[in-house]
């Protein structure tokens, strides 16, 4: 059975972390699994966690009244999901439901909120990753916004 | 004894006078997007193409487009056009019936390289209909999947309805020998697939960036995206191919509309190796 | 019957007889004449049809006719017309087809060339018609209309006597002097004591036509006379190019401020692509009756200069008259290079008169070309004396 910190060394998001902050994070989480169906959380409740994904697949969703309920993206091995724990007021902004057996591992948010504050190298290190992370998320979203498939008569 | 037709070109009968083929089967794939199949009349029982040519497919009193061929080169008796709607001869194209007649001028323009990415691994990047000029190459794959290492198809659409050739790909997918991704922009929480741009399925595509050949073709933003993250990934830009698109008239190099900087897209293209127009595509409004 | 490479002399009273010669051969006659104050190509029914004692003053944006004070029968340059419009012409049907249920049939392809013997013919547009054979002749596809109109041109080419004042041939390498690809070529000598032509003989069928019109022998003096009077006409360009390294100056500066200057005059009225010799670009027009029984494809001219030439799902590629004005001069002295192993451009002026606010292609180069100067050097200064 693999260990957290066996995880953690080869998830894309930390492997390469020294080992002191893996360290720290393993205080901060836990295993997780949702199935199918599940939802790990919804627009407005709190963001207490975030989470680096092992298996399986989540789709992150907004609800449209005359649509219905709508995928804008799917995250699955090896990716990451959640940075709204990052900044007050500490809310999810959509909805995010597993949509297979799924396999993850959880980071308290305040239990990391509070290493950070003190620990700022390591504070640095966390930001320097999501910072990225929201850079690939936002090219991503522009090129889908521009609705290139369209053809204009 | 000649006809008008044979008699108006001496060595070029297919590529400056329309050839009436007619069409036996039509096929719905999205809501603006069909498939033809034709049978030639006029000129003799096969109609020989390389994956990525295209030809002029004239509707009699409504006008002429070039249209992609997306049959299989191995089967040249039948000829497949994929059209989607977005103007007077597309639309006109898309309400045929069984039975009507058409005329083809072609085929013409360069071919995906296929014969050259034996012994490679594949990346195959489609955006929108851009699936329809690289469907012959999965043909070519298919029928000799041993000539090639990894292949993976990376698909990208708007929504689900707008995937084309469905079963095909779903095939394809079963295959334990293919990787067939497919990703939309949006969709509604009952698609069960993967939501977002289809250059995100790069990193994880199965292939080895040292001995990649890859096949672009779609939107030019979508292709451009697409080749920066094959290039980061460290695909060599001599490796990698795109298709273009540019008004186009003739098909034959006379008219001047298709010029891209020194090449004209029917001639010299429309599959580019990337490296030779690199510095083309970064200039606008070439 | 004198051979390629002769020269003759024809004096000015048989000239005419050089016309009957071709018509009797079946050649309808194409040359110079005076319509609505120009000088333009049109068919000719006699010598005397020819603008025999005008000449043409032409600058940027400027054109005008002024009589001179001799007859000469070729005593101007080029006008807004070149042969372009008779071996690629300007509406041209390419084939018609009928209807026959849900299926058509092409019923007849273009019409027949007739043979045409162009009189007049200058250096430069000579270089223009060798220029276009190899867009319609020389690569993998074959226009055939243009091939048969092409086989049955006979070409009297005439030595320019004066420069205008916007060639630039003698740049472009493309005369005064024709060298090859006439039939005759004629240099028009104006002597108090004498008025004729000195003669060149450029192919078999020339000398045919020549051998029936009363001609001598040249004298070494009549050719010397006549390379005299090609001296001279080199010697009063109106206009000059610099050619080194053209293709390369011009790919590197896509992005140059030039364009963004010349963008600010440029009307986009495509009046330079019209009078180009060389402009090649044409559209595909289908057309149908009312009843949509007949269908014809149309071939007519186009120009890079509108917006719909590049126009593309929704839009066009050239959008800003910049971008379109800079695809003409690239192309034109670029990238055709890399196309057509030759230059577009034959140094005849026409884009500079004919346009109605007097960009100078000739002027556009020199500016991107001095800009390139002036920023090596200042670079340079700055090496030589450390930094500011």
């Amino acid at each position: 059975m693999e260990t957290l910190e066996g995880i953690l060394a080869e998830h894309p998001f930390s492997r390469d972390l020294p080992k002191s902050y893996i360290e720290l994070l393993l205080g901060c989480a836990s295993n997780v699994r949702f199935d199918a169906g599940q939802f790990i959380f919804r627009e407005g409740e709190e963001a207490n966690q975030f989470y680096l994904i092992r298996k399986g697949k989540i789709a992150l969703q907004v609800f449209a009244p005359e649509q219905g309920p709508l995928t804008i993206l799917t995250l699955g091995e090896g990716e990451v999901l959640g940075w709204s724990w990052l900044f007050p007021p500490y809310r999810w902004k959509f909805d995010a439901q597993a949509m297979e057996l799924t396999r993850a591992i959880a980071f308290d948010a305040k239990c990391l909120r509070t290493k950070c504050e003190t620990d700022h190298d390591l504070g640095y290190e966390l930001l320097k990753r999501f910072a990225y992370l929201v850079e690939q998320r936002l090219e991503a979203t522009r090129l889908q916004l521009l609705n290139v498939y369209e053809i204009r008569r | 004894m000649k006809s008008a037709a044979e008699e108006l070109t001496n060595a070029q009968p297919h590529l400056m006078v329309p050839q009436r083929f007619r069409v036996w089967h039509t096929e719905r794939e999205t809501h603006d997007t069909f498939t033809l199949k034709l049978e030639p009349i006029d000129v003799a029982d096969e109609f020989t193409f390389k994956a990525g040519q295209f030809n002029m497919v004239y509707v009699f009193g409504v006008g002429e487009v070039p249209i992609s061929i997306s049959g299989d080169p191995a089967k040249p008796e039948t000829l497949v056009h994929t059209t989607r709607a977005v103007g007077a001869v597309t639309d006109a194209l898309c309400k045929l019936r069984r039975g009507t007649v058409v005329g083809i001028r072609g085929p013409f323009g360069s071919g995906w390289p296929v014969a050259e990415a034996a012994g490679r691994d594949l990346v195959i990047v489609a955006g929108g209909i851009g699936l329809a000029p690289l469907r012959p190459v999965l043909y070519a794959i298919v029928s000799n999947r041993e000539h090639y290492r990894k292949v993976a198809l990376l698909y990208g659409t708007r929504t689900p309805d707008d995937i084309l050739y469905q079963k095909e790909l779903e095939r394809w997918r079963s295959r334990f020998d293919l990787q067939v991704e497919v990703t939309v922009d949006r969709a509604p929480a009952t698609w069960r697939g993967t939501v977002g741009v289809v250059t995100a399925l790069i990193p994880r595509a199965a292939f080895d960036p040292e001995r990649a050949v890859a096949m672009l073709c779609g939107p030019e933003v979508m292709m451009r995206f697409a080749v920066r993250d094959l290039l980061d990934r460290g695909v060599p830009p001599g490796s990698v191919y795109v298709s273009l698109e540019r008004n186009m008239k003739c098909a034959v190099a006379f008219c001047g509309h298709c010029q891209f900087g020194p090449t004209f897209i029917c001639k010299d293209g429309p599959v580019f190796r990337y490296d030779r127009i690199a510095s083309l595509l970064g200039i606008r409004e070439m | 019957m004198p051979s390629t490479r002769e020269s003759a002399i024809l004096l000015r009273q048989h000239f005419q007889q050089l016309l009957d010669a071709l018509v009797s051969r079946g050649y309808r006659l194409i040359g110079p004449r005076v319509r609505d104050a120009a000088i333009v190509y049109d068919e000719l029914t006699s010598a005397a049809d020819l603008p025999i004692g005008w000449t043409d003053e032409q600058d940027g944006g400027r054109y005008r006719l002024k009589r001179r004070s001799d007859e000469a029968l070729f005593g101007y340059v080029v006008g807004p017309h070149s042969w372009k419009q008779f071996l690629h012409p300007p509406l041209a049907r390419l084939w018609q087809a009928d209807r026959e249920s849900d299926s058509f049939r092409i019923t007849s392809g273009a019409q027949e060339a007739f043979k045409a013997a162009f009189i007049g013919v200058r250096s430069c547009d000579l270089h223009a018609i060798a220029v276009q054979d190899k867009v319609f002749l020389g690569s993998q596809y074959v226009d055939s209309a243009y091939q048969s109109r092409r086989e049955r041109a006979f070409i009297v080419a005439v030595n320019c006597g004066q420069a205008g004042g916007t060639c630039f041939c003698v740049s472009m390498k493309t005369g005064p002097k024709a060298t090859a690809g006439f039939d005759l070529a004629l240099t028009e000598v104006l002597e108090p004591s004498r008025h004729c032509f000195v003669v060149e003989v450029g192919s078999e069928l020339g000398g045919e036509i020549l051998s029936q019109v009363p001609h001598e022998a040249a004298t070494q003096a009549d050719q010397d006379t006549a390379e005299t009077i090609v001296a001279e006409t080199a010697r009063q360009m109106g206009r000059a190019l610099d050619i080194t390294d053209i293709k390369e100056l011009l790919y590197r500066n896509y992005e140059h401020p030039r364009w963004d200057n010349v963008a600010a005059r440029c009307l986009t009225c495509a009046n330079c692509t019209m009078v180009c010799p060389t402009c090649f670009c044409t559209t595909v027009e289908d057309v149908t009756d009312l009843k949509g029984e007949h269908a014809e494809r149309w071939q007519k001219w186009d120009s890079c200069f509108t917006t719909s030439f590049s126009y593309i799902h929704g839009g066009s590629i050239r959008a800003t008259p910049k971008s379109r004005y800079r695809q003409w001069m690239t192309h034109k002295l670029a990238t055709w290079i890399d196309q057509f192993g030759t230059s577009g451009c034959v140094g005849c002026g026409r884009c500079i008169t004919w346009c109605p606010v007097a960009i100078d292609i000739t002027e556009e180069v020199r500016a991107i070309r001095d800009s390139e100067r002036s920023n090596h050097e200042s670079t340079k200064e700055r090496d030589e004396h450390g930094d500011p």
